[in-house]
């Protein structure tokens, strides 16, 4: 891992996706604009594990979606290795995917019903190189394996594994291309507690072993505590905060960011009674209409005036970089 | 944090697939239910009689159906006339063997015209989506609205009454279901991950649609078909009753009842077994339908 080299492995450079919202039966007209993902500036290193947070609609997923180029970004670039991924022609794209992948969240959906695991592995392998046949069933075993599934369900179909071994099947195929770079979309929200820290284990396992580079994303905090090296805060579609995971939740910045910080129940009886608990007033804006200048303002207990002018430039605190005009006010 | 599954060692490649528990697909389950549905199996037994005996019967028996013999008019079942003869002395069994396989034909050909117009039309349509969708669905509406056996009357009247243009008429008018059904499949479909999954992939867009989209809308399709069969066998039965279908001396089970319906009160067994082989089709056909879709569907395999 080298440290701040000359291109970052992921740049990500004024992201924006934009959903316009349509009226009309015969003759469409854009009457809004979803402001999925506003302008999302991220650079990442090779073989880090990014957690990605905030609450339901604030963009996350289409953030992964779109980087990943299965959405089309409405403006900004995403570039992998220097490499420009926006823009690329159909042909080239689908050259180009080879190298980053996903993993869903629902992986009873995520799988073809219809196909066996050796199917739908075989398939993925040979999407982008060519196997000998004889050579395949042994690849598909070593993927497996590699996933901590038995070669022995190669012949099954995905209605006959438990939640858990569907997700390994579903990272499994993700793998089977080789990628450098991996998307996870709240790949454990749909899985019981206790499975869900065995494929989080399975992914930094796999994030170490083979140095990729894991977009991990998440609402669930302390899931994304257990497995990230460093964090980034999303808010209405921005990034708020970005930093290292441990600095970020021992002495989280923004003011967004403290109170999903102490929304976090701590699993010990006597200090979770004296948690101090940051309620944020009202719900989150919609993104079809956000609030003018910094996002989180209507609802901040820090706010002033100043606040409603513009979106707050990054300051850099450290190995941090925040979006608050107000960190001098906070204690 | 310690993994529950074991990890047994990796056996050689060749091995890999004799020693592989076998899986059940959801066609294999599918059967497996479908074959626990006795009226569905006795239907589709039925059928299958129904089909050898008026593809292969009117070989087999030793009048020609349009054979006629003026001095054995409207005779009751006989030895030699099992169902008795119509008003011109034809044998009633040749004709009603000979109408099955005009009205069976008339039900798969037409069906498989709907099939082939529908999935195309619905597949393209849900696939492209947003105004391509929007267009191609307005103009099945707009078809939809048609009064449409008035359509296939006229049809008739203008080209004359041809049975090749029958298959196509009628094709033509149900394929509007078809399209909707595969159109709603496709578009739920596409939503569902795994097809994401396989554009993340970088799979060709042939290949998402023949081997991930193709084999989880068959299901809705092959059902929708058995229901198709008896739809338009009633709707050729409907034309024919009115005169407009097949032309003597060919016959259906349509006109074969028209027939009988006509000299009913002195030669009852003329209606009486052409209706009733029809009824048991029909029957058979919508409890095999029935069951299929019993059998297909995906939301009964989760129990």
């Amino acid at each position: 891992m080298t440290d701040q080299s000359a291109t970052p492995f992921l740049d990500i450079q004024g992201l924006k996706t934009h959903f316009p919202v349509e009226k009309g039966i015969f003759f469409r007209k854009t009457v809004a604009t979803v402001k999925a993902v506003d302008g999302v500036d991220l650079q990442l290193r090779q073989g880090e594990i990014l957690g990605l947070v905030g609450e339901s609609g604030c963009g996350k997923s289409t953030l992964g979606r779109t980087m990943l180029q299965l959405l089309e970004p409405t403006e900004g670039s995403v570039k992998l290795e220097g490499r420009e991924l926006v823009g690329l022609s159909g042909s080239e794209l689908r050259a180009a995917r080879k190298d980053f992948q996903m993993i869903f969240q629902d992986p009873y959906a995520s799988l073809n019903p219809r196909m066996t695991v050796y199917d739908t592995l075989a398939e993925a392998i040979l999407a982008h190189k060519s196997v000998h046949k004889s050579k395949l069933p042994e690849k598909v075993a070593e993927l497996m394996n590699k996933v901590g599934l038995s070669p022995r369900f190669i012949k099954k179909y995905p209605h006959e594994f438990s939640g858990g071994q569907r997700q390994r099947i579903a990272i499994a195929r993700a793998l089977a291309v080789e990628p450098k770079f991996l998307v996870a979309d709240e790949a454990v929200s749909a899985l019981d507690v206790s499975i869900q820290a065995q494929i989080i284990n399975l992914l930094a396992n796999l994030s170490r072993e083979m140095n990729l580079t894991l977009i991990f994303i998440s609402h669930d905090l302390s899931v994304v505590k257990h497995i990230a090296d460093r964090i980034a805060v999303m808010y209405l579609g921005r990034i708020v905060e970005f930093g290292p995971a441990e600095t970020l939740f021992d002495d989280p910045l923004h003011p967004y960011t403290r109170a999903l910080v102490s929304a976090v129940p701590v699993p010990d009886p006597d200090r979770e009674r004296e948690r101090q608990r940051i309620l944020l007033p009202g719900d989150p804006p919609s993104p079809l209409n956000p609030p003018k200048g910094c996002t989180f303002h209507p609802r901040c207990p820090y706010a002033v005036e100043a606040c409603k002018a513009s979106f707050p430039a990054w300051s850099h605190q450290g190995n941090r970089q925040v979006a608050c005009i107000r960190l001098d006010a906070l204690d | 944090m310690a993994e529950i599954l074991p990890q047994p060692k990796m056996p050689p490649a060749s091995d890999l697939f004799e020693q592989a528990e076998q899986g059940h697909s959801l066609w294999q389950d599918a059967w497996h239910r479908l074959r626990k549905n006795h009226m569905a199996v006795i239907g589709g037994i039925f059928i299958l009689i129904m089909g050898i005996a008026s593809f292969f019967g009117p070989m087999m028996v030793e009048h020609g159906y349009q054979e006629q013999n003026l001095e054995l008019r409207e005779t009751p079942p006989s030895a030699d006339h099992l169902l008795g003869t119509d008003k011109l002395g034809r044998d009633l069994l040749a004709r009603v063997l000979y109408g099955g396989r005009i009205s069976l034909t008339v039900g798969l050909v037409a069906t498989a015209v709907s099939l082939t117009i529908g999935v195309l039309y619905g597949t393209v349509s849900g696939y492209c989506g947003g105004k391509t969708d929007a267009v191609m669905m307005r103009l099945v509406d707009i078809l939809y609205a048609l009064p449409f056996t008035i359509f296939v009357i006229l049809l008739m009247v203008f080209f004359g009454r041809d049975i090749r243009l029958m298959f196509v008429a009628i094709g033509a008018v149900e394929w509007l279901t078809m399209a909707r059904i595969v159109r709603g499949q496709v578009l739920s479909l596409r939503q569902q991950e795994f097809i994401e999954a396989c554009i993340a992939l970088g799979l060709p867009m042939w290949k998402i649609i023949l081997r991930h989209l193709a084999p989880n809308v068959l299901g809705p399709v092959i059902v929708y078909s058995t229901l198709t069969i008896p739809a338009v066998m009633l709707l050729e039965a409907f034309l024919s009753f009115l005169g407009l279908g097949v032309q003597e001396p060919m016959c259906s089970w349509g006109s074969l009842i028209k027939e009988g319906a006509e000299i009913m009160e002195e030669a009852p067994w003329l209606l009486l077994f052409p209706g009733s082989l029809f009824a048991a089709t029909l029957f058979s056909l919508n409890f095999l339908g029935d069951g299929l879709r019993d059998a297909l569907d995906p939301r009964a395999s989760k129990d």
